[in-house]
């Protein structure tokens, strides 16, 4: 554990000349109470503004909730003519396309930190990490500009009709559009690679040098001295790596809409049009005229929040039942 | 210099109001995206040559109406008329003027086809799902001569609420009762078949991504990005494209049935030269500004003006009022009590 910050003057001693000269143990009494206090607030803040925002979302779906009770999650039907509401397919397009996005970006991005940090020669390696951090500030709009110009097309062209004869239905089928829940996927997937990559490529780094020795010297390949040595060391860091990727799936809204086809219906057909929380959301909110309609999509932004907030604590789960066996072996 | 910056920077937060011209109003409005660009610049006329200055959010007919219903705005917009239900919510009441009017061109992107003909039976057969191919029987017989391809038809349509939607659906349920009974009509509606683009720049993308693929725009989306666009059979039974003239004629051939509040939509018009799919936008005020009597009175002029001022929507590829339309928003507008 870091010293409290309340301990220095009692430790005036130890500090270093040069901050012992900048006041009296008063006013550095007083600054540390205050740079507490303040920090205090600042991590208040935080819960206040989620719980703040929580609150809104609960209150303003309040009539959705009295009209459809929990029929709202599992309903299929979205038909704002008729005031019938339904967040099932929805709820649908988030989770797959995100699960699609994660499954290709997680190999990808981890293959990806690995080479930066085990294998790539030095001087490539911070001319590759800079551009992967490049595309982490590629705003989200221009990656869907990019599906629909680029990808949409590729897909519909090439890919999906070698998906449709090589696997076929159920999971690959007409209409082939090219917006589809495999697109949306493939979009995330480039989205999030840099998360990935930036956050498991400092996890690696992390990693003291002589764990590595350690496996070489024990006669380890190059290969088995990351899987043992650096991969397994980082477990905890790459799950988070993966989970901040995800955050970031489930709350895309602008590159996911462009590309996913906005048609709210749930079939195991990857290739046909879907839909997402996110972006009914951002889609009908401005024309929303009745109030059922905008208890609806209110409630659809707490029902994601609700959803990002479970998968967070499955995923903090899941690294501690991991360290705890870790631990255990170690002892 | 920098004190004298700050003096009148002062003064400014002070007394906004006295540096304005004497006499000027504020007024404040909210409401529909698509009439956007004539609004705004009849604001900036009208406020060039009275100094009032009124400021517009296009913040979507939705929220106009939400904050009209608050007492938050002056006035609102909407491209849909309000319900009874929605209007008994308002305090004090709500008037509906109709602007300008839009027309909703259908575009197409058919390999090797410039032109199509469509009537009302096999529009709404594609949109509800029931025609399926470019080929069809039913899409040849009206237009001979024209090889259609043996290609799906996909149908592209708008993922966000729109105004242009509301038209486009109650087109279909005017002219179709399956679609009435199974779709209905609104700003957001649930899609029997389809993808759905954001905005007019989505559908029109799809369209042009996807061959095969036919979806709705707005009229002036349409001219100005080069689309190509359906001729359109009309009820009179005659054939007409989307243009300012012919959704003015719409209008005036629906005026014998105009209602007295003027909530009505003109789509699928009885007019001889009448684009059916067409329609308002209107300007929401109150009956009566009794209580601020400046803002009751720079609006009633600002409406004046403005309908004095129709021929300046054409150049923005809006349709104008027919004269006789005029006339009876002019009477309505001198009941405005202030």
């Amino acid at each position: 554990m870091e010293p409290r910050t309340t301990d220095l003057p009692a430790r005036s001693g130890e500090v270093p000349s040069s901050i012992r000269e900048t006041g009296s143990r008063l006013s550095r009494f007083l600054s540390a109470r205050l740079f507490r206090t303040i920090t205090l607030v600042f991590a208040a803040s935080l819960l206040l503004w989620a719980g703040a925002v929580a609150w809104l979302l609960f209150v303003a779906s309040k009539p959705a909730f009295a009209k459809f009770g929990w029929g709202f999650i599992r309903g299929t039907d979205w038909d704002p003519v008729n005031g019938i509401f339904g967040a099932l397919p929805f709820i649908w397009g988030t989770c797959v396309s995100s699960a699609i996005g994660l499954l290709i970006a997680t190999p990808l991005g981890l293959g990806l930190a690995l080479f930066l940090t085990e294998l790539a020669p030095q001087k490539a390696r911070s001319p590759v990490s800079f551009m992967v951090d490049m595309l982490n500030a590629i705003p989200s709009v221009v990656y869907g500009l990019w599906g629909v110009f680029v990808l949409a097309p590729l897909m519909r062209v090439h890919v999906d009709p070698l998906l449709m004869k090589s696997i076929g239905t159920p999971f690959f089928g007409p209409p082939d559009t090219g917006l589809s829940l495999l697109t949306a996927g493939v979009i995330l997937a480039i989205m999030v690679v840099p998360t990935i990559v930036s956050i498991s490529r400092e996890v690696f780094e992390a990693v003291p040098d002589i764990f590595r020795e350690s496996a070489k010297a024990l006669g380890a390949t190059r290969w088995e001295t990351m899987r043992l040595a650096v991969l397994g060391s980082s477990k905890n860091g790459i799950l988070g790596a993966i989970m901040l990727a995800l955050g970031r799936a489930l709350g895309e809204t602008m590159a996911v809409t462009m590309v996913i086809g906005n048609n709210p219906q749930i079939s195991a057909n990857l290739i046909a049009p879907a839909h997402s929380m996110a972006s009914v959301i951002a889609n009908e909110f401005t024309e929303a005229v009745s109030d059922i309609h905008l208890a609806a999509l209110s409630e659809i932004g707490l029902l994601l929040m609700v959803l990002t907030l479970i998968l967070n604590v499955l995923a903090h789960l899941l690294v501690w039942a991991t360290t705890r066996k870790f631990k255990a072996v170690k002892a | 210099m920098k004190m004298s910056k700050l003096v009148l920077a002062g003064a400014t937060l002070l007394g906004l109001g006295a540096m304005s011209p004497a006499g000027a109003v504020d007024l404040n409005g909210a409401g529909a995206t698509f009439p956007y660009p004539i609004y705004s610049k009849w604001f900036f006329q009208f406020n060039q040559e009275t100094h009032n200055q009124i400021n517009y959010q296009s913040i979507g007919s939705g929220g106009g109406i939400r904050q009209m219903t608050e007492g938050t705005v002056d006035f609102g917009a909407s491209d849909a008329p309000m319900t009874d239900e929605q209007i008994a919510a308002v305090k004090g009441g709500v008037f509906h003027l109709p602007t300008v009017m839009g027309a909703v061109a259908v575009a197409f992107n058919i390999p090797g086809i410039t032109s199509l003909k469509l009537d009302a039976d096999v529009l709404s057969g594609m949109f509800l799902g029931t025609i399926t191919k470019w080929n069809d029987p039913k899409i040849a017989a009206l237009n001979p001569g024209e090889k259609l391809p043996d290609l799906a038809v996909n149908i592209a349509h708008r993922s966000d609420g729109s105004g242009t939607s509301n038209i486009f659906t109650n087109y279909l349920s005017k002219v179709s009762p399956d679609w009435k009974s199974k779709v209905g009509f609104g700003t957001a509606v649930k899609w029997p078949v389809g993808v759905g683009g954001k905005g007019n720049e989505g559908v029109a993308g799809l369209i042009r991504q996807i061959p095969g693929t036919i979806g709705y725009v707005e009229l002036a989306y349409a001219i100005e990005n080069k689309i190509t666009y359906a001729t359109l059979k009309n009820a009179a039974g005659n054939w007409t494209e989307p243009s300012i003239a012919s959704t003015t004629a719409a209008a005036a051939g629906a005026l014998a049935d105009m209602p007295d509040d003027f909530r009505v939509m003109i789509t699928n018009s009885p007019g001889a030269a009448a684009y059916p799919i067409c329609g308002f936008t209107w300007l929401l005020v109150h009956p009566s500004y009794e209580s601020s009597k400046d803002k009751g009175k720079t609006l009633v002029e600002f409406l004046r003006w403005a309908y004095a001022h129709e021929s300046m929507a054409s150049a923005l590829y809006y349709a104008p009022l027919p004269d006789e339309l005029i006339a009876k928003v002019n009477a309505r507008i001198a009941q405005i009590k202030f």
